[in-house]
């Protein structure tokens, strides 16, 4: 009876799985073979890996890397003194509130902020330094993109320095390591799950960003989610757009292998 | 467990008497098909006093939905969910739908108003005497600039975007066709040219614009106009109508070269249920008075000649929205390329976009 009720309440989660992981996959997999006319062509995969498209990745790559790197060097030290705060899940609640905005809404947000004649440079003209363009630079589109993803980042590294037991910073500390050692050495160490996580949860996103290369970037930046959203909806060209998204299936799966395996190393490791 | 199935039954058994009670209230209003139609037409594109008088005048009430693209606007047509009567297409759009199969034949007897339509808008390439469509509002594509910044700088031609003094100056609407095209207008190509020679031409021609370009931008065009982010922008007349309300010194030229000729029109889609309501409801939007008042609070152009009469002198004279005939006849109106031809656009296009260093 047991066994069957828990089958039974599998059952949802099973059809989840096949309803909106794979057969949309699958789905994109078949039109990646299909031409405009529908018929079937390898085609698109010989376009893919012409100069356009394989700029395009290592773009859209670049622009993921370094969104990830600024994201991970201000939000782990974020997340390690929240854990030291007092209230910390007040503190916690108030940078989570920023992603229940809208995208659309922070994005135009940013463009009245960055503008010729925004908040930003009016604060550059008073300080002296004079106004610039800020708005429609590889800055203000790194920029964006970290504010963004920001919060996705700190949720995983806070819960893994939360769960740190404090008793290990403690043996450190007794056995002669400086501060330095202790967070070098032990900290970081066992956060890095939380780090892998957070890497993976901005990195991938940031990969296929497309509303913020034109808001943001005013198209001065191309990624792959740009030439996607293009040939969905400008071009009907289904079979180059599924292309990509395959493309970017493949890369996030690699992604998520490369950083399990580091993580079981780095189990292997503290055993 | 047995909660857990207690609490389902009782939700299910909640939003059924809800679905019921839903259509009950929905008859009782008048919201049945024979008594509706649903209007779907882009965001803040009608005057909303017009619909009340419409229920007025014919009893018949009116769903309002709204869009915020083309593209959206065929998928939702499409997937035929919803039984839209009247929708609003640009004329590439139309030509997509009517491919497809998805636009009922308009009847003209029941649409007598249409002797009010310019016969300059009628009989257009995209749609042959008017089968399905019918013109709501047209406009160009050109430059609009800002005169506080520029002094007395003018546009006459498109080749004028390419002077070194406007580096990091202009805006460009993100559209393949809108871009391609100026740029093949610059070379006094057609912008429906279909040469592969002429659009590699006209790509490696705007990648020489790159210096100047600021930045590629969509809907917030009218804002940054306003805004006066950049003193230079190439874009749709209707966006720049609209920026000139909130800031003065904006000011529009059609280059001489000729330019695009848009139209946006109102079809009845296969969604329909009601046709009879959907016709009646085009035929009082081409009402001369009616089309008046309309245009006056949209501000695009419109092609109704019977309503021109009745609006502003300053506004039907103003040559930038309601361009003379020597420069009409330099527009085009876009054609549909084929998909291949689509394709290359884009292609070439997307190369234009990368290529900026």
């Amino acid at each position: 009876m047991k066994a069957r009720t828990q089958k039974l309440f599998l059952i949802p989660y099973y059809l989840w799985i096949a309803l909106f992981v794979i057969a949309p996959i699958l789905l994109i997999v078949y039109y990646s073979f299909l031409d405009i006319y529908g018929n079937f062509t390898l085609k698109n995969y010989r376009r893919f890996f012409s100069p356009v498209y394989l700029e395009m990745t290592l773009t859209s790559f670049w622009y993921a890397l370094l969104i990830t790197l600024f994201c991970l060097i201000v939000a782990y030290p974020t997340a390690y003194l929240l854990t030291r705060t007092r209230y910390k899940q007040l503190w916690m609640l108030l940078i989570i509130m920023p992603s229940w905005i809208n995208l659309l809404l922070k994005a135009y947000a940013f463009i009245g902020i960055f503008g010729a004649h925004g908040m930003a440079n009016a604060l550059l003209e008073v300080l002296g330094i004079g106004s610039r363009q800020i708005l429609y630079t590889d800055f203000s589109f790194i920029f964006v993109a970290v504010y963004i993803f920001i919060p996705f980042m700190i949720l995983p590294i806070f819960n893994a320095l939360d769960k740190l037991d404090k008793t290990y910073i403690d043996a450190a500390m007794d056995l002669g390591a400086s501060r330095w050692q202790t967070f070098l050495r032990v900290i970081f160490p066992l956060t890095l799950n939380g780090v892998k996580s957070g890497c993976q949860v901005v990195f991938i996103p940031a990969l296929s960003l497309f509303m913020l290369t034109r808001l943001i970037a005013g198209n001065r930046v191309i990624t792959l989610g740009t030439a996607v959203e293009q040939q969905f909806l400008v071009n009907q060209d289904w079979g180059m757009g599924s292309t990509i998204a395959v493309f970017l299936v493949i890369i996030m799966f690699i992604i998520v292998a490369l950083s399990e395996r580091g993580v079981r190393n780095g189990k292997k490791a503290k055993n | 467990m047995k909660k857990i199935v207690r609490a389902f039954t009782a939700i299910f058994i909640v939003s059924i008497i809800l679905i019921i009670w839903v259509n009950r209230l929905n008859a009782s209003e008048g919201y049945t098909g024979e008594n509706t139609i649903t209007v779907f037409n882009w965001g803040d594109y009608i005057d909303m006093d017009l619909i009340k008088r419409f229920e007025e005048e014919t009893g018949i009430t009116v769903i309002y939905e709204t869009f915020d693209s083309n593209e959206a606007m065929l998928t939702k047509i499409q997937q035929g969910g919803t039984s839209y009567d009247v929708a609003v297409p640009s004329e590439y759009a139309v030509e997509r739908l009517k491919e497809e199969g998805l636009l009922y034949p308009l009847d003209h007897e029941k649409l007598p108003n249409l002797v009010n339509i310019d016969e300059r808008f009628l009989d257009m390439p995209y749609d042959p005497g008017n089968q399905y469509s019918v013109p709501y509002f047209w406009g160009t594509v050109g430059i609009a600039y800002n005169t506080r910044i520029l002094g007395n700088r003018t546009f006459e031609s498109w080749n004028d975007l390419w002077a070194p003094d406007l580096r990091n100056q202009i805006l460009l609407i993100d559209g393949a066709r809108e871009v391609m095209g100026f740029g093949l207008n610059s070379l006094n190509y057609s912008l429906n040219d279909k040469n592969p020679e002429h659009l590699y031409e006209a790509k490696e021609k705007l990648k020489k614009l790159w210096p100047n370009i600021k930045a590629i931008v969509g809907d917030e065009m009218k804002m940054l106009l306003v805004n006066e982010e950049a003193p230079v922008a190439v874009t749709w007349s209707g966006d720049v109508s609209e920026a000139m309300w909130e800031n003065e010194y904006i000011d529009y030229a059609v280059p001489k070269e000729g330019s695009n000729l848009w139209f946006d029109t109102m079809v009845i889609p296969k969604t329909a249920d009601n046709i009879d309501g959907a016709h009646k409801f085009i035929n009082f939007m081409l009402d001369a008075e009616v089309a008046a008042q309309n245009t006056d609070y949209i501000g695009y152009a419109t092609p109704n000649k019977a309503a021109m009469e009745l609006l502003d002198e300053e506004v039907v004279n103003d040559e930038r929205f309601y361009p003379p005939d020597e420069i009409t006849e330099k527009l085009e109106v876009y054609e549909s390329l084929g998909k291949e031809t689509l394709a290359l656009y884009s292609e070439l296009y997307l190369q234009f976009k990368m290529e900026r260093k």
